[in-house]
């Protein structure tokens, strides 16, 4: 067995860093200095060898329960035909070696799952030379499998770690060949998350878990109101708390450090912080009298407004109109936002919980004035995001007040803090009106709609391109409460207010929900009003789908009623059809069938455990949960009032089948989310003949005590 | 400061704390237990269920001085390497998303368990009241029947 040398290594980065899925070896040959007698194979930045065999793979992306700590390093093992039992796998630290290492989108499959099944495949195809060279055969008669290398005409076989060291000193290959896909073994199988174990008992697995020497608990006084800002404080009392060991100013709040959670918290209830008024302090209802105005206005450049839909609407067709209200949402991950960060001098050190490490560095270097270089990220399994961890306030925030306390600190918001502390889903209005014509077809349909601060209501989606004249507008309110991503950007939003008013289209048309759909779809398919975002092909593929597995319109059971929807988000396609019964005037979601075409599935079980806990979310954020503001303070402020279903509230049963497709992988964390509350909406409809426009549902026992007056026809 | 001996895991130990400190707290900070979570502070969640005296208790809400001689049982407690039903069937059914509540989930399942060697869905829907902000209920669900089967009660 060979040594590696350094020299060596650095010989396969020079030439690795000229591919495109190669990115730099600092880290392994930092290892190999470490330790010079252990001869490893690590051919690029995701996959080592040592010579005992052992395999471990680095799981790039960050986890916050997407399942991608799982299903990339499945990538990895699939090509380079390992056997999954026997990998370790590791949560990479941030480096730019490992290209872009974000949580958001749904974007971590669609964009790396090529290049990392090439990474996977260049190493095995080293090994395989490596043994070839060592038998002196052809490369053609050599395979792998279950990580030994086969040369089947001599019988003879090598395990990887006998090849690691020989194989570490060829180069890296030119002409990846991948593997055929009906040779997977891995891809497209079911593999439970892969750190279960450790989850199912209680290993520290979280930043929140993070213990470093020396280290101090910080609880922070955050502004009570978008608005408020501190203008002096008075920390006597604080310091008088048996474990407080600092108070600081940093970053907009003021943080006490102590030697642990509670002596920090109860320091923080004793801070007296005078807060002023900044800028204007906003409440929802503000909000909601302005919305009304701006839906009622047009833009100036509409996302999309084919033909001239006032012309249509002057046109003497039956008008249907609609106005539909959705609330601002908090994220609120399970684990509370916390960082921690260890400021000394020109150098930082974090570790902790982010969706964006590499956007977190460069923030956290310009808010310390240090380069970015000296900052280090850690990465750790995360206890949810949404979409919350896409902006890095909490390791700024801590690295701040690191730095002005002169200690390593883990910084821990509260729950209230969290939920006052968001960028929230923004709120917004949207009114649809469309046209029917005298042959019974949809002639126009235009939305205008209104959301707070960022982001948008409504988007360029299906039924444009079915429909002659559409139009859209997209109002922002401006407003000092910031408002972000949230699991399924405008999707969480729109598909609601779209696909609810098709349901409401289809009863005044007398036509199948499901019907209707497919016969819009059939005209995109042959005469597109002008170029659509969507495949119609694939949108029928779920629609179909999803109606033969629910038996749609003939549901197996007594007073049991069904509503439909689906949508395109994150290039996948989504159908859903729920089923709800009323007990006691109340309506129970007991089942929900969902049909999803989003390329190829590389983890099924995973990929299930995504659309069923979209569905699940998607459906509690419907039936209980808002944040409204009360002169810039959230009402709600824990989870007391900021409500989340629980199991009496969830289906019973939550079918997902995904089509059989050769093609690419597409989108799949957030697609399962958006068409929920409009197919429970619309099933509700059908129960009751009562059309609901507005979330959250809220019901109580008077919400059905009368009978619809829109019964189903 | 007071001294509090506690039995934690069938372990005795003994600690320094506020007697008002939640024992989720003494747990994570001086215990360094930190498989019991933080969620909402407010008993709202559960994340941080624990066993007292082997009932189903939320830890942030009880005071380290209420403890006495109950023994308390954490998630770390539950089977020295995952063995515990629950556990397994947690793995079997792949429930966990984040998994960040899921230690919370497992002790309130096998609070239920003990209460409801075969539970009914509509005991899972009066017994399980803690938050999942994945939203893995209907895998929850699952995992507790196949604990039932497997003998939680046990």
């Amino acid at each position: 067995m060979e040594n590696v040398s350094r020299r060596n290594f650095l010989k396969i980065s020079s030439i690795a860093a000229g591919g495109s899925l190669m990115l730099g070896f600092s880290f392994l040959s930092e290892a190999v200095e470490a330790a010079p007698a252990a001869a490893a194979f690590a051919p690029n930045a995701y996959i080592t060898i040592d010579g005992t065999g052992l395999v471990t793979l680095m799981a790039p992306n960050p986890e916050i329960g997407q399942g991608i700590k799982t299903a990339l390093p499945m990538l990895l093992a699939e090509e380079l035909e390992v056997k999954w039992d026997k990998v370790k796998v590791e949560l990479a630290p941030f480096d730019p070696k490992y290209g872009s290492q974000v949580a958001g989108g749904s974007g971590a499959i669609r964009s790396r799952f090529m290049p990392i099944r090439q990474a996977g495949a260049a190493a095995r195809m080293m090994l395989i030379s490596a043994a070839a060279q060592q038998w002196n055969v052809s490369e053609a008669d050599c395979t792998a499998e279950d990580g030994f290398v086969l040369h089947k005409a001599s019988g003879r076989k090598l395990g990887y770690g006998e090849l690691a060291a020989k194989a570490a000193i060829l180069p890296v290959p030119k002409d990846i060949k991948l593997k055929e896909p009906k040779d997977f073994k891995i891809i497209g199988t079911r593999v439970p998350n892969i750190d279960n174990h450790q989850i199912i008992t209680g290993k520290p697995l979280y930043g929140i878990d993070t213990r470093r020497p020396g280290m101090l608990f910080a609880i922070v006084a955050r502004p009570p109101a978008y608005g408020k800002t501190v203008k002096s404080f008075d920390d006597t009392e604080t310091r008088k708390v048996a474990g407080v060991k600092n108070v600081v100013q940093a970053h907009g709040v003021v943080a006490v450090l102590a030697t642990s959670t509670w002596a920090a918290k109860k320091g923080r209830d004793v801070l007296k912080v005078v807060w002023e008024d900044s800028t204007p302090l906003e409440s929802t209802a503000d909000h909601d009298a302005e919305f009304a105005k701006l839906i009622q206005i047009k833009t100036e450049n509409p996302p999309r407004n084919d033909g001239d839909v006032e012309a249509a609407f002057a046109s003497g067709g039956k008008v249907i109109e609609a106005v539909y209200e959705l609330p601002n949402l908090s994220h609120a991950p399970m684990e509370p936002m916390n960082f921690f960060a260890d400021v000394q001098g020109d150098k930082a050190d974090l570790f902790g919980p982010t969706q964006v490490p590499a956007q977190m560095r460069q923030e956290v270097a310009r808010a310390l004035g240090i380069p970015p270089e000296n900052v280090s990220i850690g990465m750790v399994r995360q206890g949810g995001g949404f979409g919350r961890k896409l902006r890095a306030d909490n390791g700024v925030e801590a690295a701040l007040i690191s730095q002005a306390a002169k200690a390593p600190i883990q910084l821990m918001w509260f729950r209230e803090d969290d939920i006052q502390g968001d960028y929230y889903r923004p709120s917004s209005m949207a009114k649809y009106r469309a046209v029917i014509g005298p042959d019974n077809q949809l002639v126009a349909w235009h939305a205008s709609a209104a959301v707070l601060s960022s982001g948008r209501a409504l988007s360029d989606a299906f039924p444009a391109g079915a429909i002659p004249n559409f139009r859209l507008d997209n109002h922002n309110l401006k407003s000092n409460i910031p408002t972000g991503p949230w699991r399924g950007p405008t999707a969480n939003v729109s598909a609601f207010s779209d696909e609810s008013f098709m349901d409401e289209l289809a009863h005044e048309l007398k036509k199948d929900p499901i019907a209707l759909r497919l016969e819009l779809l059939e005209k995109v398919r042959t005469a597109p009003v002008s170029k659509v975002a969507y495949n119609p092909d694939k949108f029928k593929s779920v629609i179909e789908k999803v109606s033969e597995i629910s038996n749609w319109g003939k549901p197996t059971q007594k007073n049991v009623f069904q509503g439909f929807s689906c949508y395109y988000s994150f290039n996948t396609y989504v159908a859903q059809v729920a089923e709800v019964t009323m007990i006691n005037n109340m309506p129970r979601v007991t089942r929900v069938y969902c049909a999803v075409n989003c390329g190829r599935v590389v983890n099924l079980s995973g990929a299930e455990n995504q659309v069923q806990g979209a569905i699940c979310d998607g459906l509690s954020h419907a039936l209980f949960s808002k944040i409204t503001f009360d002169k810039g303070a959230t009402v709600q402020k824990n989870f007391h009032t900021y409500r989340f279903m629980h199991q009496k509230d969830a289906p019973l049963e939550v079918i997902v089948k995904f089509v059989q497709t050769e093609e690419a992988p597409t989108g799949l964390g957030e697609p399962g989310l958006p068409p929920v509350a409009p197919a429970v909406a619309n099933a509700i409809f059908a129960a009751t003949g009562k059309r609901i426009r507005k979330l959250p549902f809220e019901f109580n026992k008077n919400s059905f005590a009368q009978p619809g007056t829109e019964k189903r026809v | 400061m007071a001294t509090f001996k506690i039995t934690v895991n069938n372990k005795p130990v003994t600690v320094e704390a506020e007697p008002d400190t939640p024992l989720l707290w003494v747990l994570r900070d001086n215990l360094n237990m930190v498989g019991t979570k933080f969620g909402c502070g407010i008993a709202q969640c559960g994340a941080c269920t624990v066993h007292i005296a082997g009932q189903a208790t939320r830890s942030c809400q009880f005071p380290i001085a209420g403890v006495g001689t109950n023994k308390v049982t954490t998630i770390e407690g539950l089977s020295p390497d995952g063995s515990h039903p629950v556990q397994q069937a947690w793995a079997e059914v792949d429930v966990a998303q984040c998994g960040y509540c899921q230690a919370g989930q497992i002790m309130a399942a096998v609070a239920l368990l003990k209460q409801h060697p075969n539970p009914t869905d509509a005991d899972i829907d009066a017994g399980m009241t803690n938050i999942c902000r994945c939203a893995t209920h209907y895998r929850i669900r699952k995992a507790i029947h196949l604990a039932a089967e497997k003998g939680a009660k046990k």
